[in-house]
């Protein structure tokens, strides 16, 4: 009971990613599989911010005021950062996808995987 | 022993590979030029060859090092006596080859003639570098050569048929080299760090049975060109290839580079000592014994006439093969020895049957009746070289013959003078009845030229004379083997100390 | 200031920057850009020299970025291993610039020339970027850079290539993912992302689960990239698909430095008693890329399709790769690295002689071969070499590593791994002499609708230069390993 309840933040995301995940699988249309590919990616910011968390923390903002700095008083903002970066990374990823579904569908008409490939065989 | 460093090992392998260029630059522009650079790379290379001899023959060991790929992987040459035994037969066979090539190809009006010279000088340079190898990587490197090198020269005719002969004999050469030998020269560098063929073996005593064991018969199948059955299958299928390349190479650089590389293993990776301590070498001579039965009997059955021939070559390598394996000095010596002997002889038979087909375009036995009369010169010289093999006196194959029965009564193997009686009544069922058919018998059908029946039509000069040259060369060995015997001496001095 | 001592930052820069300029060129003057592309790419391969020259006579550089210290700034830092792949990567990025010049001609209008320079850039930028950051989340957003470049660059191809790049898209962004949860897990338990720092605090968390779930999420993450069966689902169609410079260079190219970021995980992040001792990672990894190398092998025999054939060579040839650096020995992990070198050279020399054979014969398939050593003599001389080379015969590059590593197995006593490497061989001599005879030994049965030629002058000689560097390495093997990869070496081999 205390892994799961104690540990909820990494129950949560792996729920996340898994059904992002179940999404990119097998979702036979691909616009959905690029929401699967979103969801699974978000899970995994979700992480990064959650292991940032500290209980009764604040947000890492000095104040010029305080002389001695403790660090269990903020959130580490590091993975914050990181996951700016990811995020813009993320967006990329999904334009890129956009881009290449819209290739795909002024090619086939469709955006479903099987008829593409249906299309592809006939050839 | 004192060592030689010259750059001449170097050059004799080279000098071909110049010549290879030469030839392909010159190309069919200039017929003549091209077959110029042929004759006269092949006298070069001999006459480097044979400049090493006298150092040699004074005990003396020749080295180059080529270059040092990385610190254990090294190119580099190292002439000894067994290496310029080997590289003077076939330097000097590819002499009387040459002539034969021109006469050969220009008689049957081939195609595609640039090619042919230039692998075949290509496959020459890789011959003499397997022999005068001083270390495995580097005879691996020049066995590869070989084989990729003479894969066109069987394709050469470019029929379906060609072309699946080929593709048998890449799978085999390449495949097993691969396979097996790169597997067990590998394996042979992981434990004792050194490739250096020595004269006492690489290996420790300490060494357990089961992994010699396993090592030993990776490198006897991965040797392949030596056709031991039951991998031999590649050299009837290379028949297909025009006939010198039938004769220089798979009676001679190809299949003796083969042998050459198993008596370089089993003297000079293992050693004679490791071996018998083992018995391993009474398991390799079991091996080839069933070979040379086995292979004369399936002779016996051959129709077509270098199908024959490529099955005897088979039989008769591994004369060479037991000889060595018995690790006895007269063993030994007969063994060297047959390397010599057989390739003049075969070499003599593969001519004949080129010039008959050059002439008749026969190439089965049984239309062989009565061409005696027709071509006497390549007929008598077919019977001298087909005596040779049988082991008739006085002819070159009655030497090492010899010297392999001594061999057998030396390490009290008597099964192997039952192999070797048996191969000689089989050599004579299979060679003599061409030989009567030829004389004797009345000829079945009319050859489309001349109205006379007995009307000589020998083949063109080039392709007649280097037969002759060759089949005299069998009764000349017989009555002076001496200076062979000398170089064997100090081979065998070498890997044994003593006698 | 002296701009050689920022080298290791320009050489990551200039790419990235020029990707973005190039387009603006295009817009005054389309005709500029290729000489722009291929001169950047020139610099940045002078660039990868001084980075090399620097590193072997005066040790590893690091460069903090905008004068950071780390572990809190990011740090370049190039060693051997760094130098060496900068200096694959860009001077066989350069050369297939000068080669892509006809051939992408022949595969895409006019008017979307000047962005396939800018993507192609975008993708060196990504490979320099992976292989010259000393951070590891950095180096996340350089795959990624790379990756997506190389998802345009694969949809630009013909027809069904937009359909493979899709599913490359979906396949990446899970790998990419799931190295992002790696270093997520490694960063809870360290605190750190710089790979020095990490070396050092690592050791004492051995025994944690977090740090083993870390690696395996990275281990994986990495495998999808690099494509190790049986994650290698998307390369056979992308690299077939794609154009042909492209499929050169991102075969040649991507894989390796997948097995860069292996290699320093492994070697640097880790120790390799990490792999061996306290975990069976490196048994597993051996296993993994034995059974990878013999699939690899056989599916490549039955392929009719030249690209694909290639592409699942490659598949096979990222085992050896694997299993080199698994194999935990020096022989292995030198025939790793060597092999790095030869493949990547090998693999692009033969994509982009397909990417030839199509610009002249319009097809990939095998028994569109037929005679070729007739009308395009050098182009197959090419081939030749190359071939020799994959198989594996002395004395080209190909057989060196092979070599190495098949020492390394058989010191390892890894003899199923022995024989997959030798099987892998075997295969790869069937595939080629099948292909040589009919290149050589088949006449053609139809007439040509094509005029066959010998290509334009700007793809051969890449093509020449590519497979005389095969020879002339194998004859250099042993300078390079003692010059180079012997620094590479981790400790305690």
């Amino acid at each position: 009971m205390e892994t799961i309840i104690g540990k909820y933040n990494y129950w949560i995301y792996i729920a996340l990613m898994m059904i992002g995940f179940y999404a990119m699988i097998a979702k036979r249309n691909l616009v959905k599989k690029v929401v699967g590919m979103n969801i699974f990616q978000t899970a995994i910011i979700l992480f990064f911010i959650s292991i940032a968390y500290k209980r009764d923390a604040t947000i890492p903002i000095l104040i010029k005021s305080q002389e001695v700095i403790n660090p269990s008083q903020y959130i580490n903002p590091l993975p914050h950062v990181l996951m700016l970066t990811a995020i813009v990374v993320m967006v990329s990823t999904f334009g890129v996808a956009l881009a290449i579904i819209m290739m795909l569908y002024n090619q086939y008409k469709t955006l479903d995987e099987d008829e593409i490939i249906e299309i592809l065989k006939k050839k | 022993m004192e060592t030689l460093i010259s750059l001449k090992p170097l050059l004799a392998v080279a000098v071909s590979t110049l010549g290879a260029l030469l030839i392909a630059i010159t190309g069919e522009k200039a017929r003549n030029l091209r077959e110029a650079w042929s004759i006269f790379t092949s006298l070069a290379k001999f006459s480097i060859v044979a400049s090493m001899l006298p150092d040699i023959l004074n005990g003396k060991v020749i080295e180059y090092t080529l270059i040092k790929i990385t610190p254990e992987l090294i190119i580099k040459f190292k002439v000894d006596g067994l290496g310029i035994f080997f590289a003077l037969t076939a330097s000097f066979l590819w002499i009387i080859t040459s002539f034969y090539s021109i006469g050969y190809m220009r008689g049957l009006n081939e195609h595609a003639q640039t090619r042919y010279f230039f692998y075949f000088a290509i496959a020459l340079s890789a011959t003499v570098g397997v022999a005068f190898s001083a270390n495995m990587f580097t005879a691996f490197v020049f066995y590869e050569i070989i084989t990729v090198s003479t894969f066109p020269l069987v394709a050469h005719k470019e029929t379906e048929e060609a072309k699946k002969g080929a593709r048998k004999y890449l799978t085999y050469l390449l495949g097993t080299s691969i396979a097996f030998q790169l597997t067990a020269i590998v394996i042979t560098y992981s434990i004792t760090g050194n490739l250096n063929f020595s004269s006492h073996g690489v290996f420790n005593k300490d060494i357990s049975y089961e992994l010699i064991t396993i090592i030993f018969f990776l490198y006897i199948a991965g040797i392949t060109k030596a056709a031991i059955m039951p991998l031999h299958s590649w050299l009837p299928a290379a028949m297909v290839a025009p006939t010198p390349v039938s004769a220089l190479l798979h009676a001679v650089a190809v299949v003796k580079a083969g042998v050459f590389m198993v008596i370089r293993v089993v003297l000079y990776i293992f050693g004679s000592e490791l071996l018998k301590t083992y018995n391993l070498g009474l398991v390799l001579a079991l091996v080839a014994s069933f070979t040379i039965i086995a292979a004369s009997v399936i002779a016996l059955r051959q129709d077509d006439l270098k199908l024959r021939l490529a099955y005897s070559t088979v039989s008769q390598l591994s004369y060479i093969v037991v000889g060595v394996a018995l690790l006895t000095p007269s063993s030994i010596t007969g063994s060297i020895m047959h390397i010599v002997t057989h390739a003049f002889g075969k070499i003599t038979l593969f001519f004949t049957a080129g010039a008959i087909y050059v002439v008749t375009h026969k190439t089965k036995v049984s239309e062989l009746d009565g061409i005696g009369r027709q071509m006497p010169f390549t007929m008598a010289s077919f019977t001298l070289a087909a005596l040779s093999m049988i082991g008739v006196p006085p002819l070159a194959g009655f030497i090492s013959k010899w010297y392999l029965i001594f061999g057998a009564l030396e390490a009290k193997q008597l099964f192997v003078l039952g192999v070797l009686a048996v191969s000689t009544i089989l050599n004579a069922c299979y060679f003599m009845p061409i030989v009567y058919a030829a004389f004797m018998k009345k000829q079945k059908y009319h050859i489309s030229f001349g109205d006379n029946k007995r009307e000589i039509r020998e083949a063109p000069i080039f392709v007649l004379f280097p037969l002759i040259l060759t089949a005299i060369a069998t009764v000349l060995m017989f009555f002076y083997p001496f200076f062979f015997l000398e170089i064997i001496k100090i081979i065998v001095f070498g890997v044994k100390g003593g006698n | 200031m002296n701009l050689w001592e920022h080298s290791s930052i320009l050489i990551v820069v200039t790419p990235l920057i020029a990707s973005i300029v190039n387009i603006f060129i295009s817009l005054l003057k389309r005709s500029l850009c290729y000489p722009f592309f291929v001169g950047i790419l020139g610099l940045c391969s002078l660039l990868s020299i001084d980075i090399l020259s620097v590193v072997t006579t005066s040790g590893t550089i690091r460069y903090k970025l905008g004068g950071w210290t780390p572990p809190w700034g990011i740090e370049y830092t190039v060693d051997h291993l760094n130098a060496f792949l900068i200096i694959i990567i860009s001077i066989i990025s350069f050369i297939i610039a000068i080669y892509s010049k006809e051939s992408i001609k022949k595969e895409l209008t006019k008017a979307r020339l000047p962005y396939f320079y800018s993507t192609y850039l975008l993708f060196v930028t990504g490979l320099l970027g992976i292989t010259i950051t000393g951070d590891i989340f950095n180096l996340y957003v350089f795959l990624e850079i790379a990756s997506l470049a190389g998802y345009a660059l694969i949809a630009i191809g013909e027809r069904r290539s937009v359909l493979a790049s899709f599913n490359y898209i979906i396949m990446g962004t899970v790998g990419a993912c799931f190295y992002l949860l790696g270093v997520g897990y490694i960063y809870i338990i360290t605190g750190s992302l710089n790979i020095t720092d990490l070396s050092r605090l690592l050791p004492s968390l051995y025994e944690s689960k977090v740090t083993l779930a870390a690696l395996a999420f990275v281990v994986v993450g990495i495998a999808i990239k690099i494509a190790l069966f049986p994650l290698h689902r998307w390369l056979p169609d992308s690299y077939t698909f794609a154009p042909s410079a492209v499929s050169a260079f991102a075969s040649a190219t991507m894989s390796k430095v997948g097995i860069y970021v292996l290699i320093r995980i492994f070697f640097t992040l880790f120790e390799p008693r990490f792999l061996t001792d306290i975990t069976p990672l490196s048994n597993i990894l051996i296993w993994w890329a034995t059974v990878a190398i013999f699939f690899g092998s056989i599916i490549a025999i039955g392929q009719t399709d030249f690209k694909r054939t290639l592409s699942y060579i490659l598949i096979a040839e990222v085992g050896y790769m694997v299993l080199g650096i698994s194999l935990c020995n020096k022989e292995g992990f030198i025939g790793a690295v060597l092999h790095i070198l030869n493949d990547a050279i090998m693999i692009a020399c033969l994509f982009m002689i397909a990417g030839g054979i199509f610009y002249r014969v319009g097809s990939r398939n095998l028994e569109d071969f037929k005679g070729l050593g007739k009308s395009m003599p050098i182009t197959m001389a090419a081939f030749t070499v190359a071939a020799l080379s994959m198989i594996g015969i002395p004395p080209t590059g190909g057989f060196f590593s092979k070599w190495y590593l098949i020492l390394g197995a058989t010191k390892a006593e890894q003899w199923i791994s022995v024989a997959a490497l030798v099987f892998s061989s075997l295969v790869n001599a069937f595939i080629f002499f099948k292909l040589l005879e009919k290149i050589y030994f088949s006449k053609k049965e139809v007439i040509p609708k094509h005029n066959f030629r010998e290509l334009p002058l700007s793809m051969i000689i890449p093509i020449t230069i590519m497979a005389l560097t095969i020879l002339i390495i194998g004859f250099y093997s042993g300078r390079i390993i003692s010059s180079l990869i012997r620094f590479t070496v981790p400790e305690g081999f």
